[in-house]
């Protein structure tokens, strides 16, 4: 593809800072235009979007600073008694304090158990979503930029992966590795990767049709370098899209495996774990373990999809 | 047509055997397969014989392919909890997951069809706006959840439905089904409702985004302009049109609830494939779960294999050379 020649002279008359090099696309941040900048201005005023922006603040926040907001930590044995097991809402402990949202069948204060919870489920989300991207992208733009037998092969692997539902390649996976956080990420990863990759592959195929691509290639710069810090900037635009409800899937995957017993252990409970935990009363009554860290649940991941959806729509070429 | 079609045969057999190697390694290969294939409370002696009677001493590639030889010959290994073959254990199992599966589907396009229509029609009205909002709730709520939330309302505050198992059964051909007994249909509203509602959302979004798109295409606004009626426009010139790709995405879909009835299964405690999957996990009986997994690949690839024929069949625009590639 890049000629030596060219190269060398290419490098010593332009110095690092190629002339041949469209300055806006390569340092300017995502597809930073006018008109998108107004575009995303305008998606944040509407109401669904903000709601659903300030429920994730909210929920990182409370993820981030905690120990300062839960009444009590319930990894800490001495803090609760079983004395107040399975208290309903609102209803007062053995030594005075008000349990919001009840307590479960250990005692445990509900609301400080979803706080604690909610970071688990966030950490797994944020944790599997990053290394899934940084994975996917990777493989999209070696395919995209090498093809033929490479490209083959990776993208067989990614469809090969992609034809199957990820909650049973998940759940077999976990159940011969056995349960554990690292783990579910683990697992997280493997089934999400190819998304990434499919995605990042199609944007990067139709950038290196563009003149700068060629121009980068013809001023001498390496694959890498036009891999990494030409094509992909400009392509992150699809990819981070779907990351937004890719981290609300991993979410959901990581509470469904651990509500079904091969996710996180039950010395750190995410979300999925305090719903499973509470299934057992649900029958007598004591709705309150499964349904509050149930909508706890659904808030942050009806927020995640809800402005994914609308990312989406406004991003889509076809509505412009 | 017939290079199109050994290619994709082809192709379905290697991704057969790809998962066979996969399962084989994660079972056999990794950790110590004398651990998870004898009971720890086996004597010496006793582990000495099953490790030769299993072939355990022998090369990783020789039990493969001997794994490899009884799965062609439907013997999936035997199940250590029930001592029943694997796959027999899970084939009495399919009619319950299929019940549940098919009526979720059938639930899915007569709700979800007829308002994606609606909503596809009448594109940016706020009562199209909010459904599609609403279908983004429909598959954002976590199924395990819903079951729960089902279970608590209909059955525990309301007293109106039973929350598990499958009731009373008829006997069609050797197969028990629930559906033909007012119990049994008692028994499964619950979980097919679970099982349809993010298929509901599905059917709505994938039938409005067609019904708006194929509504403004030339061949409806002259169809209009000629005077055709409306409810005739909709039936012969949209519906059609959005039809196939409906149709692929229902039967893709039903591969994938086959995976996914595994959570409701286990919320209502129906005797399914899936719920046989989720006990034998516990139970640590892994020729059940590598059982399983082969079959549910089969019964994926299958269906993948037939959709992209139908598909073929049905859309002339489909350049089958295209496809392949």
């Amino acid at each position: 593809m890049t000629d030596t020649s060219q190269q060398l002279t290419g490098q010593q008359a332009l110095g690092q800072q190629g002339v041949g090099e469209p300055v806006p696309q390569r340092r300017a941040p995502i597809g930073d235009t006018p008109q998108r900048r107004a575009m995303l201005k305008r998606l944040k005023r509407r109401p669904s979007v903000k709601g659903s922006l300030i429920a994730l603040f909210l929920i990182v926040v409370i993820g981030l600073t905690l120990p300062f907001f839960a009444p009590q930590n319930p990894y800490d044995l001495t803090s609760f008694s079983v004395m107040d097991n399975r208290l309903a809402p609102g209803s007062e402990s053995f030594e005075g304090t008000r349990f919001l949202l009840g307590t479960d069948q250990q005692g445990r204060d509900m609301l400080s158990a979803i706080f604690y919870g909610l970071r688990v489920s966030l950490l797994v989300g944020l944790v599997s979503t990053g290394l899934a991207l940084v994975i996917g992208v990777c493989v999209g733009l070696v395919a995209a930029v090498m093809g033929g037998r490479i490209e083959a092969m990776l993208m067989r692997l990614v469809d090969f992966i992609l034809g199957f539902p990820t909650i049973l390649v998940a759940l077999v996976m976990l159940a011969m590795i056995g349960r554990g956080v690292d783990k579910v990420i683990l697992a997280i990863v493997v089934v999400q990767w190819a998304n990434y990759a499919r995605i990042m592959r199609s944007a990067a195929l139709s950038e290196r049709r563009r003149e700068y691509v060629e121009a980068a290639f013809n001023l001498g710069y390496g694959k890498p370098r036009v891999m990494f810090r030409h094509i992909m900037p400009n392509s992150l635009n699809a990819v981070l899209v779907v990351a937004t409800v890719q981290i609300a899937s991993a979410i959901t995957l990581e509470a469904t495996l651990s509500f079904l017993g091969v996710g996180v252990p039950v010395t750190q409970p995410s979300l999925g774990l305090l719903v499973a935990s509470g299934f057992d009363y649900l029958m007598s009554g004591d709705y309150w373990i499964s349904l509050y860290p149930g909508i706890a649940l659904l808030v942050l991941i009806f927020s995640l999809n809800l402005v994914g959806d609308r990312l989406r729509t406004a991003l889509d070429p076809k509505r412009s | 047509m017939l290079t199109f079609v050994t290619q994709r045969l082809l192709q379905s057999v290697a991704v057969l055997f790809a998962v066979s190697i996969a399962v084989f390694l994660a079972v056999y290969a990794v950790g110590n397969p004398v651990d998870l294939l004898i009971s720890p409370e086996a004597t010496q002696a006793e582990r000495a014989e099953m490790i030769a009677r299993l072939g355990l001493d022998r090369p990783v590639w020789a039990q493969y392919l001997t794994f490899l030889g009884n799965a062609l010959q439907g013997d999936l290994g035997t199940s250590f909890v029930h001592g029943q073959p694997a796959l027999s254990l899970i084939l009495s199992r399919i009619p319950a997951t299929f019940e549940l599966v098919v009526s979720a589907l059938l639930l899915a396009s007569i709700i979800g069809i007829p308002i994606g229509l609606w909503v596809g029609l009448n594109d940016g009205s706020l009562g199209a706006r909010a459904v599609m909002t609403g279908s983004i709730l429909g598959y954002s709520i976590p199924s395990f959840w819903k079951g729960m939330v089902l279970i608590l309302v209909c059955a525990v505050w309301l007293n109106w439905l039973p929350a598990s198992g499958r009731g009373d059964t008829v006997t069609v051909l050797g197969v028990p089904f629930s559906f033909l007994t007012v119990d049994g249909l008692r028994h499964m509203a619950m979980p097919v409702i679970n099982l349809a509602i993010p298929n509901i959302a599905l059917m709505i979004r994938l039938t409005a985004a067609g019904a708006s798109e194929s509504a403004r295409m030339d061949y409806v606004k002259f169809a209009r302009a000629k005077g055709v009626r409306d409810t005739r426009i909709v039936r012969r010139h949209i519906l059609r049109n959005i039809l196939i790709p409906i149709v692929t995405v229902l039967g893709v879909e039903f591969g994938s609830l086959i995976a996914f009835s595994t959570i409701t299964e286990t919320v209502f405690a129906w005797p399914g494939m899936g719920k046989l999957l989720i006990t034998s996990i516990y139970q640590l009986d892994r020729p059940v779960v590598v059982a399983y997994v082969m079959l549910v690949t089969f019964i994926f690839v299958t269906v993948n294999l037939l959709v992209d024929f139908a598909y073929a069949a049905l859309d002339p625009r489909v350049k089958l050379s295209e496809r392949m590639s």
